[in-house]
């Protein structure tokens, strides 16, 4: 070999290292992209729209994005397998849909640095893992103000699944505006220990209802309680889906989530190369949460305020916990006009004033 | 005191289709039969109740679907163990598993549906009466089954000579068998009975309890209604109390969180099984009682040596 062709050859391989020493993560042309469910897709509510979210990405990428999903899978020992199995299987990017993924996430993240995982709702991130939430509360902020307007026994029963701050937060955001409105009303909580599980919903619904609640929430993903409260004739608010069809005159709004865009952002940078592990917390302003369409049962100014209301949390020019904020003893814990920061938010465990019952730790 | 009224309503339904479920694993295993497929076998019957009730808008025959479903389960279930002698622990385990599954796989197009419920059978008269009249003649037809079946069951077990021989095939099959009593059959019509109780268990869920269909809606009430039955020591009276117990203890924490009682709400969700299993043993204290009362031949295989 003369010395022209060797330089050749070491100029080529110089090159080449220092391309690929410059794209750490290069481009793809497909991906594969998991989902792991904690319900059924046909839950018509929490894993319907995450599913929702993910025919949306394969209808955006057609061909280049392959997508598969696991559904009803238990939170716990289960999970782990599932998104390992999931990892091995030769998927780029893995969403996995509720709190309880977490540890499991975290733990299979560990063993596959090349995938990349999206955890919803939870709070620990690594290199590969993200996280992503929707702020349910400020949802649950406009649907105060409906009820607030609607109830007229001052009454509200809510459904809780698990006393987690994502939970706590909504029914204090809830219960801040309902209080607005309605300074005397009351929020009485039931806790039922699960994401889905009909029949308790539905018995913690009736319990509410006989004990005088005349508007009813839930935080849990079947359209159960809103079954009663149309077969009770009382208002009910539906829980990430439109559930109208369960209850067309009980229904005041839902609170529905919408994956869409995020998830297609984020399929976009995997196959892009600059997907980067992060938090993204959206609500009403970038669409991650819309109010369903308000039952037509609600005034004309009622409905204006709270479309007015919606409107101000997504310019940004109100936040559901702005002070002044007195939590259930009777302590102020935001002065007046002090906005609640997204790291309180993350791990609120008190109850705010109006909210009955103590909160299970 | 408005709610007290409702809230019964509420714990009648709540424990009706352990009721039904316990009623029918209890004559399974008065026969000798120990059925441990019961959860499969309610949902199947939830999920054929609720896809007929949909497709043919008739409850009665989607009622009649929830039973044939538990039924045909419950027949799988007597194949493998009285005719195969496969081991009832066993097969009672795998067709549980196997409901669920095929439940599941048969509902897919149904999650979402909403259907009306069982409609309310009142009786002309009797249901304008005041209180009485709205806690006790104006449930749906499933209701009014559990009660009348509590008394039935009773009745066949102790007052006839079918149950006297059904009960005699639980105690001692070689003896029965040996006097000429065809034991296998029995006990496949005890086994269907109890399939047939399962299914209509289950049905109640996706029918009146909660409209709708759900996976594995039966949250493991199949397993709760296993335990009354021991519990009830095989008496149809007390399995009464037992799935009435539970139910109202269930609905009773409930309302405790609702009124705000500071016990943490996990404590509260074990009430119910605490509750039961204590007022059942106190009642059978007597040892002597339950060994009478358990089949003495309960979960053996049947082998005629002859």
């Amino acid at each position: 070999m003369t010395l022209k062709t060797l330089l050749k050859h070491v100029l080529t391989l110089a090159v080449a290292l220092a391309l690929a020493a410059a794209a750490p993560a290069l481009a793809q042309d497909k991906a594969k992209v998991g989902f792991v469910y904690v319900g059924p897709v046909g839950d018509h509510g929490w894993t319907y729209r995450h599913d929702q979210g993910r025919q949306a990405i394969e209808a955006h990428f057609g061909d280049r994005v392959e997508t598969s999903f696991v559904e009803s899978v238990k939170e716990g020992p289960d999970a782990e397998r599932v998104i390992r199995q999931l990892a091995s299987s030769g998927h780029d990017l893995i969403f996995t849909t509720s709190f309880g993924f977490m540890n499991p996430t975290v733990k299979v993240a560990k063993r596959f640095a090349d995938v990349k995982f999206e955890h919803a709702t939870g709070y620990k991130r690594a290199a590969n893992v993200s996280t992503y939430m929707a702020r349910f509360y400020e949802g649950r902020y406009v649907a105060g103000t409906l009820a607030g307007r609607m109830t007229k026994s001052g009454t509200v029963g809510y459904i809780g699944s698990f006393p987690i701050p994502e939970v706590v937060r909504g029914i204090n955001s809830f219960t801040l505006a309902l209080r607005k409105v309605r300074p005397d009303a009351k929020v009485k909580v039931v806790w039922v220990n699960s994401w889905y599980d009909p029949g308790k919903e539905g018995d913690a619904a009736k319990a509410l209802i006989d004990q005088g609640a005349d508007i009813i929430l839930q935080h849990t993903d079947s359209p159960a309680p809103l079954q009663i409260a149309e077969a009770r004739g009382v208002f009910a608010v539906g829980q990430a889906s439109d559930m109208a069809r369960f209850a067309p005159k009980a229904q005041l709004t839902a609170i529905v989530d919408n994956w869409d865009g995020y998830y297609i952002k984020r399929t976009q940078q995997v196959l892009d190369g600059d997907w980067e592990a992060g938090d993204t917390w959206g609500g009403l302003a970038t669409g991650m949460v819309e109010m369903a369409p308000f039952n037509e049962a609600i005034p004309a100014g009622v409905q204006d305020e709270a479309r007015a209301i919606e409107a101000q949390i997504r310019s940004g020019e109100l936040h559901p916990f702005t002070g002044p904020i007195m939590d259930q003893e009777g302590e102020l814990r935001v002065k007046d006009g002090e906005v609640l920061s997204d790291d309180v938010l993350l791990s609120m465990d008190w109850y705010v004033e109006g909210v009955q019952g103590k909160l299970p730790k | 005191m408005d709610w007290v009224v409702p809230t019964i309503l509420t714990v009648i339904s709540a424990s009706t289709p352990l009721l039904l479920a316990a009623l029918g694993e209890l004559v399974t295993e008065k026969a000798g039969v120990l059925n441990l497929g019961i959860e499969g076998m309610m949902l199947a019957g939830a999920i054929a109740g609720f896809a007929v009730a949909i497709g043919t808008g008739s409850w009665v025959l989607a009622i009649l679907a929830a039973a044939l479903a538990g039924a045909l389960l419950a027949f799988l279930f007597g194949l493998l163990t009285l005719t195969l002698l496969a081991n009832q622990v066993a097969t009672g385990l795998a067709l549980t598993i196997f409901g669920i599954g095929i439940s599941a796989l048969a509902g897919v197009e149904f999650v979402g549906t909403p259907y009306a419920g069982l409609p309310r059978l009142s009786i002309p008269g009797l249901s304008d009466l005041p209180v009485l009249g709205e806690l006790l003649f104006a449930h749906d037809f499933l209701i009014y089954l559990s009660f009348f079946m509590v008394f039935a069951v009773a009745w066949f077990l102790t007052r006839t000579k079918a149950g006297l021989v059904l009960r005699a095939v639980g105690e001692n099959h070689e003896a029965a068998h040996s006097i000429g009593y065809n034991v296998v059959r029995i006990r496949y019509l005890a086994v269907l009975f109890g399939g047939v109780m399962a299914g209509l268990g289950g049905g109640f869920l996706s029918l009146s309890y909660t409209p709708m269909w759900a996976e594995n809606m039966t949250a493991g009430r199949g397993w709760i209604a296993l335990a009354l039955v021991v519990f009830a020591t095989w008496k149809p009276g007390r399995a009464l109390l037992g799935a009435y117990i539970f139910g109202g203890v269930t609905i009773l924490q409930l309302h405790a969180q609702g009124i705000g009682v500071d016990i943490p709400s996990q404590v509260l969700s074990m009430l119910p099984y605490l509750a039961t299993i204590l007022v059942m043993v106190l009642i059978s204290m007597d040892s002597s009682r339950i060994r009478q009362n358990a089949p003495a031949c309960l979960g053996k295989v049947f082998h005629p040596a002859a």
